[in-house]
């Protein structure tokens, strides 16, 4: 079982997760995810490092309600437990002899962003961010990504906040300034890291991405994760989740994550119902649970 | 007496058992397993017992079911097999200890796997325990992954008395056969109930530890006070075919497809999380165990009419046990022999519609003795399926050996070990799938057996 220590709420539906667990945190490097299983019967779910600790044995997670695991994790709280949690997996990244980066992080996505950019800035590499979220109360780690950038840009869709637009709207302004990076990371939804992509690769700047698809063990052994990267088949648990974004078939990923769409409406809609249940017998004061 | 014919165990009709995923077989009863006992001639010389990987001493433990001592006959078959239960159900026994019964000269062989299964369920149902108090020896062996080979490894060490840690990389013990092999052949909670008297006998164990990510075998060494370790690690890294299409939506490995159904019990969903997405027509490719595995747990889904297992060769190279494919064929799924997928097509949202399949013939035999398939020009044909599920075998996950000092492997990942489970590090020894590649759960408790032994030798060696 595994504490959570520290509970915060970044955005509406936005939650942060600090969570004892000592292994994990001491081998820990920027890139890498865990799974996590909340109790018995419930399902295993990747979620990537956001931050850790190796003294204190704590590692950061950050995650948007989205479903049923993702919205039953944020009813937990600071001293509730979750029963499995394993890690790190995956390839952690690495940046060699890098003077200039540019990361650029779209809505959740922000949040795997920020280990990768702390690196590189503890390292002394000049660090530019473009960051962005739909409205300006769903942008997350402000802050955090400022503190480890050198210069920071804003962006929201309906303009609440920064510049008036996405993220990418910057990333040409920079590229067709003459801006020059090392690399490119952008981490956000696919269809962002997509378009990103095929921005940055006229100007041939390598483009690092972070890919989302469906897990199950997380470990190599089912490839349900599996991703066509330059023209061959990989497993983003254990060749990635960090791949060349030129490289990428974003469109097949995209279709992928559409698999269990039919299956994640019922169960979210089972929980909530189940959910508002409680919630309700709880203000009449009748747990039904407890009558039985 | 009936010599000839053996006892017939009790099994769930098919037409009932295709609607559920409890146990097919249903074991025999004490009567029924005294009478099946009482056909075993008592061999002084017993060829049986050479059949079997881990040395069961066979006419023993049968000898004293005819006289009803089940207990006793559970501590014989325990004193060199930890896993009765499981072995008395999934062990190919025709090609091991049964194939090598004198009884097959005049009819059908003992139903030893059966017995087995009866006196091991007996003693579960009935809390038996093993009496085993050995001396504890205050040596720490880490065991790395919990499947057959693994606890059979602890199991050996616990009764010499190690101190045994069990790591495994999953949430839940077993390897394959908590993910692998499905409830209908194989109960969770007999598995279960195994691992329970491991811990019993004083295994630790610690799940969510993927070594080579979470902790490397060096640390476990190094830091924190291992003098021995095994790695039964397996070999579950899964192969497709390289054709186009195997990454539309309803393609499946047979291990993801498997460990939703086994570990995750995706068929309870929404009642567990997971889910699983198949259709109504669902080809299965290939032909060994793990194929007939995944086209029964196939047919048990809601909404599934159909399920094709469509193999290179004919039948009579099927690797599958004989037992498991007659229930296969009982159950009604559908075989396509000779024949092999060249591509599969897709809808516009990206999911399976039909597969092209071109025919096969049988040519010379190849180095595995079976006669190699070669593609017949022109003979290509489409199959309307919306779900496919690759069972085409596994291979061995090359973290370990590349994050471990000094391990050298084979060119396809297999672990080299000498014929006791020794690797080219001393003190590190490794058995099972990890280093023969994907074989069967009794060789892997064979090797297991072997490696304890080995490593209780290098323990004694190295002295106090």
């Amino acid at each position: 079982m595994f504490k959570i220590l520290e509970k915060r709420e970044l955005a509406p539906s936005i939650k942060l997760f600090v969570i004892e667990a000592p292994l994990v945190a001491k081998k820990a490097r920027p890139g890498q995810f865990v799974m996590l299983r909340i109790k018995e019967g419930g399902e295993r779910i990747p979620l990537t490092i956001a931050d850790y600790n190796s003294e204190n044995g704590t590692v950061t997670i950050v995650f948007q309600e989205v479903g049923k695991t993702t919205r039953e994790l944020g009813t937990l709280e600071a001293g509730d437990y979750i029963q499995d949690f394993v890690g790190p997996l995956g390839v952690p990244v690495e940046f060699p002899n890098h003077k200039k980066v540019l990361g650029i992080g779209g809505g959740l996505g922000i949040a795997p962003l920020y280990p990768k950019l702390k690196m590189l800035h503890q390292q002394g590499v000049e660090v530019v961010s473009i960051i962005g979220a739909r409205t300006a109360e769903l942008l997350i780690l402000e802050e955090e990504i400022k503190a480890v950038s050198d210069r920071m840009y804003i962006c929201t869709d309906d303009g609440s906040k920064g510049r008036h637009g996405f993220v990418t709207v910057v990333l040409k302004e920079l590229l067709e300034q003459g801006e020059k990076f090392d690399e490119i990371i952008i981490i956000g939804p696919p269809i962002l890291m997509k378009i990103g992509s095929e921005i940055t690769k006229p100007y041939g700047i390598p483009t690092m991405v972070s890919l989302n698809p469906i897990m199950v063990d997380g470990t190599g052994m089912c490839g349900g994760c599996r991703v066509t990267v330059d023209g061959e088949i990989k497993f983003a648990c254990v060749d990635g989740p960090a791949f060349d974004g030129h490289k990428v078939d974003f469109d097949e990923l995209i279709k992928r994550l559409a698999t269990y769409k039919e299956e994640e409406k019922i169960s979210l809609e089972r929980f909530n119902e189940v959910h508002e249940c409680k919630l309700i017998n709880k203000i009449e004061g009748v747990d039904k649970d407890a009558v039985k | 007496m009936a010599v000839k014919d053996r006892v017939p165990m009790r099994e769930q009709d098919p037409k009932v058992r295709i609607k559920n995923f409890d146990e097919v077989a249903l074991g025999y009863t004490e009567e029924e397993a005294i009478l099946e006992a009482s056909r075993c001639l008592q061999c002084p010389n017993p060829t049986c017992v050479a059949g079997c990987p881990v040395h069961v001493r066979i006419p023993e433990f049968i000898k004293a079911i005819t006289e009803r001592k089940f207990e006793e006959a559970y501590k014989i078959i325990t004193s060199t097999n930890s896993l009765p239960a499981v072995c008395g159900r999934v062990c190919p026994q025709e090609e091991q200890c049964e194939k090598n019964c004198i009884l097959n000269r005049i009819g059908k062989p003992i139903a030893i796997g059966r017995l087995e299964r009866f006196v091991a369920d007996y003693a579960l149902q009935n809390n038996i325990e093993e009496e085993v108090k050995p001396e504890k020896k205050n040596k720490k062996v880490a065991i790395i992954g919990s499947g057959p080979a693994g606890l059979t490894c602890a199991g050996d060490l616990l009764k010499m008395g190690y101190d045994v840690t069990i790591f495994e990389a999953l949430h839940a013990l077993g390897g394959v056969l908590t993910y692998g092999i499905p409830e209908f052949r194989l109960p969770k909670r007999i598995v279960e109930a195994e691992i329970e008297r491991l811990k019993k006998l004083g295994a630790k164990v610690e799940t969510n530890v993927v070594v080579g990510k979470t902790v490397t075998i060096d640390e476990l060494m190094e830091e924190e006070g291992f003098e021995a370790v095994f790695i039964g690690t397996g070999a579950g890294l899964p192969r497709f075919m390289g054709i186009p299409g195997e990454n539309l939506n309803g393609v499946y490995s047979a291990n993801e497809f498997l460990t939703r159904i086994n570990l995750m019990k995706a068929y309870k969903f929404p009642e567990y999380d997971t889910p699983i997405a198949v259709g109504k027509r669902v080809a299965v490719i290939g032909g060994g165990n793990v194929a007939m595995d995944a086209a029964r747990s196939a047919l048990r889904l809601e909404g599934v009419e159909e399920v094709i297992v469509v193999y290179r060769r004919s039948k009579e190279e099927m690797p599958a046990r004989a037992e498991e494919i007659e229930h296969a064929i009982e159950e009604g799924i559908k075989f396509e022999f000779l024949a092999n997928p060249i591509r599969i097509n897709g809808t516009e949202d990206g999911w399976v519609k039909s597969m092209d399949v071109i025919r096969m013939k049988l040519g010379e035999p190849d180095s595995s003795g079976r006669r190699r398939p070669i593609e017949i020009p022109g003979s290509q044909f489409t199959m309307e399926v919306d779900t496919v599920i690759m069972a085409l075998g596994t291979s061995p996950n090359r973290l370990i050996p590349s994050t471990t000092k000094d391990i050298q492997v084979q060119k396809w990942g297999g672990i080299i070990t000498d014929e006791d489970g020794r690797t080219s590090r001393p003190g590190v020894f490794a058995g099972g799938d990890a280093v023969t590649g994907a074989a069967t759960v009794i060789l892997a408790m064979g090797a297991g057996k072997k490696a304890a032994k080995a490593i209780d030798e290098y323990l004694r060696s190295k002295g106090e």
